[in-house]
């Protein structure tokens, strides 16, 4: 009986989004807009099309280099490299993805439907551990668990061994370490998204299934988890394509992913042309799997009730309960910050870096909020206007090939993103001293290429994807009935975004912007390729000491990325907890 | 003023802080009389002191740019406009590179040709050696009792499980390989790889660093690694120093030949727009006082007879490089990746 009531539910929703007429309605009754020479849609045209040819500039520029070499080497490769890249790689992949969901869900579940002790600072603590860049975890890591670290050290007193022959101790360099290390550090990305939407989910459907006698994990699964899906789907492809695209912690925990090979197709086997060829087929793949998921959820609706979006009451737990639900979230922000956190901190005391402090770090962690401050605006702005835009052109077919295009920046790893950019920025460079040299007599050298606005493109262009995605997921909620409600009474497609997607949507762009901000705090390959002259940002800051194996030397700007990321996340987090109809009713105990 | 327009201010503050932060960072597009721009391999921190030396000798101001991997594609496509005077490298291989990808001019200079023995400079002056570091072994001081060791015999079965290393497919395993592809022909190599391959003690991973650290963990006898690593690690804080000290470092030699080094070195940028600046900076490179600190800081070998060697490094005994001209080891680059690949020597 239950479930059938559950899945009755559903219709709720469809009656309301997939009202046939809609938009036709609008038309009809609305005509005001579609005065004038321009099509009704060429405002939304132009903007998806601009932000598909932002993304796809760097894309095209890397075919053209796939297409410039032989195809040869493959031969070699598909016999001796990509069949273990690949199994690497498919391994690693799904352990994230399973680390990531159950940590991310199940906290994000956790901390919205329940109350248990600590969960107001679980609530902004559990996304910190994405302030860490994943190959500071796996350097932290390997110092604490290997042989010669501290908790093997204490084993050995303990036990009386003498060296680490002796005994049995889990190998944190290998691809199980990979996946743990990666996914403590990656999970926020479900996290977010899911307590986005958990927190936005209308009250009415879950109490109408507690009423009908659900269980709490049925709630979950049947109810809460299916209308998460759009955002679930976005965070974690977040979290995967972060960990496809890493190559530090692969290469330094010595998993064999197609993101390295890639790289030593390029630097060793002396092919780029090759290595494009690769990033290309990897990209194919992405594009690919993210179309199926888009597919997969074509016909369902997930807006919630125009009226009352109420936040569902959290459940105080008692007894044992409690504090189980206090030890499952603890768990992951300890070991994905923490733990991460104290460690540095031991090292920036241990080795005297506040002492003689590096007055470069100021200047470095000012270039390197600025660059992530004006990035995050952009992405979002463009993020924003590409959802609005395909939600006005739900009609047409092809507007969501175009922002499956427009999310793939984030499905190339950054060195090979960064080397695709190179020819369209140069390429507006020599545009732009054509024409000084026509009008005025002489070049301006490389304005673009040449400075920070490089650096500003390649974030935007990388963490497009993250924007559009949250920006998207958050307005699935709206009804488009309420758009075109709006519409009919005259307002204007600005006013709509203005009055309506906005506020909606306000927790799901937050959260966007919390991740487009900090990913670009953190982002290493392609400021390292990019960057103009002199410029240092906190995250090529620490590659110096890393690259020299003394990575802890940079400790200090680590903790700088993780401070400066923690202020957006606390702030991020209290507003998801303002948005509209989450004000919390007196708990029912 | 209400409050909506005081936060609209606030706002455009901080834009406008932001805009002219990010005016601030933009670097010089152009050659400027007096400066000199550096792309580097070399970690900034590394060779920093080593460029503010320069400045304060010559009046040059150094304009840097560090990267891992892409430069030679970043100068490429650059193009006639790139700012770039001097491209900086670790490896002979991405020398080679930078040369094959066409961003190189001629460094025609006597000085350096007095210098720089012909083994390690480009015959027509393509590139020059600046600095040399050797691919060593760190043995435990406890359980391996020889004080010498050949490159042939780290694939003896009698190390079987002794032997740690980073990925086979980084540069610096990847020049060693090739050194040995030169030195032996493919199919010995092969099987050289294979024999050294059986005798690891767990798949290859982390970096050198690591490999020091695993030996004197226990986990294995032997690990490969370059000189200056360890001797970072012996001058390094309170948590390094006993992963050197359980250790020592030997150079092993080639049977009939000497040890294998490689180098860093120079390149002057094919369009440098301040190439007399260039020319000033290479040559001061290999100049005592840069040679010296190339010694001292780093722990390297310098490229200059005479500069007296760093204490520690002096103390692995002493360097007899191989004789082979080191442009054959980028020959073989590739066919060391391949076999690398061949081998499964990272799975």
């Amino acid at each position: 009986m239950t479930t059938g009531g559950l899945r009755a539910a559903r219709p709720l929703f469809g009656d309301i989004s997939t009202m046939p007429n809609a938009a036709e309605l609008t038309l009809k009754a609305a005509p005001a807009h579609a005065r004038g020479v321009w099509p009704r849609d060429s405002l939304a045209i132009a903007a998806v099309l601009a932000i598909t040819a932002l993304v796809a500039a760097p894309l095209i520029s890397l075919v053209v280099i796939a297409l410039t070499g032989e195809t040869e080497i493959w031969g070699h490769l598909a016999r001796y490299v990509i069949p273990q890249a690949l199994l690497d790689t498919t391994l690693l992949l799904a352990g994230v993805a399973i680390v990531t969901s159950i940590a991310g869900i199940g906290c994000a579940w956790l901390v919205t439907a329940y109350r248990f002790p600590g969960r107001d600072s679980l609530a902004w603590l559990l996304p910190l551990p994405l302030a860490i860049p994943t190959y500071i975890i796996a350097y932290v890591y390997v110092d604490l668990l290997d042989a010669l670290g501290p908790v093997q050290q204490a084993l050995r007193a303990v036990f009386g061994w003498r060296n680490a022959s002796e005994y049995w101790f889990p190998d944190v360099r290998s691809l199980g370490g990979a996946i743990l290390l990666m996914g403590f550090v990656l999970y926020p990305y479900v996290y977010l998204a899911a307590r986005a939407m958990f927190q936005t989910q209308s009250a009415q459907l879950i109490e109408v299934a507690r009423t009908l006698g659900a269980s709490r994990f049925m709630l979950m699964r049947h109810v809460a988890l299916p209308l998460a899906r759009p955002a679930l789907a976005v965070g974690l492809s977040l979290a995967l394509l972060e960990t496809l695209n890493d190559i530090g912690a692969s290469e330094y925990l010595g998993v064999r992913t197609l993101t390295l090979s890639i790289f030593t197709t390029w630097l060793n086997r002396g092919s780029l042309p090759a290595a494009a060829q690769i990033a290309c087929v990897m990209l194919l793949v992405v594009a690919a799997f993210i179309a199926l998921e888009r597919y997969g959820r074509r016909d369902r609706r997930f807006a919630a009730p125009v009226r009352r979006p109420r936040m569902v009451a959290p459940i105080t737990l008692e007894g044992r309960t409690k504090w189980i639900a206090t030890a499952a979230c603890c768990l992951p922000v300890t070991l994905g910050f923490l733990l991460p956190f104290v460690y540095l901190v031991h090292e920036v005391i241990t080795r005297g870096l506040l002492i003689g402090f590096d007055t470069d770090l100021i200047r470095h962690t000012l270039t390197t909020l600025a660059l992530a401050a004006i990035a995050t605006a952009i992405a979002i702005v463009l993020g924003l206007g590409a959802a609005v835009a395909a939600r006005m052109l739900r009609r047409r077919p092809w507007v969501g090939a175009c922002l499956t295009v427009a999310g793939l920046g984030y499905a190339v790893p950054g060195t090979v993103l960064a080397l695709g950019l190179m020819s369209p920025l140069v390429a507006m460079d020599e545009g732009l001293n054509f024409m000084t040299r026509s009008m005025a007599g002489f070049g301006v050298g490389l304005v673009v290429a040449g400075s920070s606005a490089a650096l500003v493109i390649a974030y935007v262009v990388r963490f497009l994807a993250i924007a559009t995605g949250s920006a998207q997921a958050g307005l699935a909620r709206i009804s488009p009935h309420i758009d075109d409600v709006a519409r009919t009474l005259g307002t204007r497609p600005f006013g709509v975004t203005r009055l309506i997607h906005l506020p909606l949507s306000r927790a799901a762009l937050g959260g966007a912007a919390l991740l487009v901000f900090v990913d670009c705090l953190k982002e290493l390959p392609a400021t390292l390729l990019l960057r103009p002259l002199n410029v240092e940002t906190l995250s090529t800051y620490i590659y110096q000491y890393a690259a020299r194996g003394n990575f802890e030397e940079g400790a200090l700007a680590a903790l700088l990325i993780v401070a400066v990321g923690i202020l957006p996340v606390i702030y991020v987090v209290q507003l998801a907890d303002l948005t509209p109809g989450s004000e919390q009713p007196p708990s029912s105990k | 003023m209400t409050q909506a327009s005081s936060r609209s201010a606030a706002r455009f503050v901080l834009a406008a802080t932001f805009a002219g932060a990010l005016a601030g960072l933009t670097g010089p597009a152009f050659g400027q009389a007096g400066e000199v721009n550096v792309y580097t391999y070399r970690e900034q921190k590394l060779i920093e002191p080593m460029l503010e030396a320069f400045t304060k000798d010559t009046g040059v101001k150094v304009n840097v740019i560090s990267a891992s991997s892409g430069l030679e594609q970043r100068i490429k496509t650059e193009g006639a406009n790139s700012p770039a005077d001097v491209l900086l490298t670790v490896d002979i291989g991405r020398l080679e590179d930078a040369v094959k990808a066409g961003i190189s001019q001629p460094i025609k200079s006597d000085v350096l040709d007095k210098v720089v023995q012909p083994q390690y400079r480009d015959p027509e002056g393509a590139w020059y050696g600046i600095s040399m570091r050797a691919r060593v072994v760190y043995v435990s001081k406890e359980r391996v009792k020889q004080d010498t060791i050949t490159y042939e015999e780290l694939a003896d079965p009698k190390w079987k499980g002794k032997i740690c290393i980073r990925s086979g497919q980084h540069m610096y395993n990847n020049a060693l390989f090739a050194a040995y592809i030169a030195k032996h022909g493919p199919a010995k190599a092969e099987e050289w790889l294979k024999g050294l391959k059986a005798n690891l003690a767990q798949k290859p991973s982390g970096g050198d660093r690591e490999t020091a650290r695993d030996v004197a963990a226990g986990k294995c006898d032997i690990g490969i690694g370059n000189t200056y690593y360890w001797a970072l690690m012996i001058n390094g804080g309170p948590a390094q120093k006993p992963w050197a000290e359980a250790t020592k470092v030997i150079l092993p030699t080639f049977k009939d030949g000497g040890t294998h080094v490689n180098i860093s070195g120079v390149v002057l940028a094919k369009n440098a727009p301040n190439k007399a600046n260039g020319m000033k900076l290479i040559e001061w490179l290999a100049g005592e006082k840069a040679q010296h600190m190339y010694a001292d800081i780093n722990y390297e070998y310098p490229v200059r007879a005479g500069i007296e060697i760093n204490k520690t490094v002096a103390g692995y005994g002493k360097l007899n490089p191989d004789p082979m001209p080191i442009s054959k080891i980028a020959e073989h680059k590739k066919a060391a990746a391949d076999l690398v690949d061949k081998v499964g020597f990272d799975n």
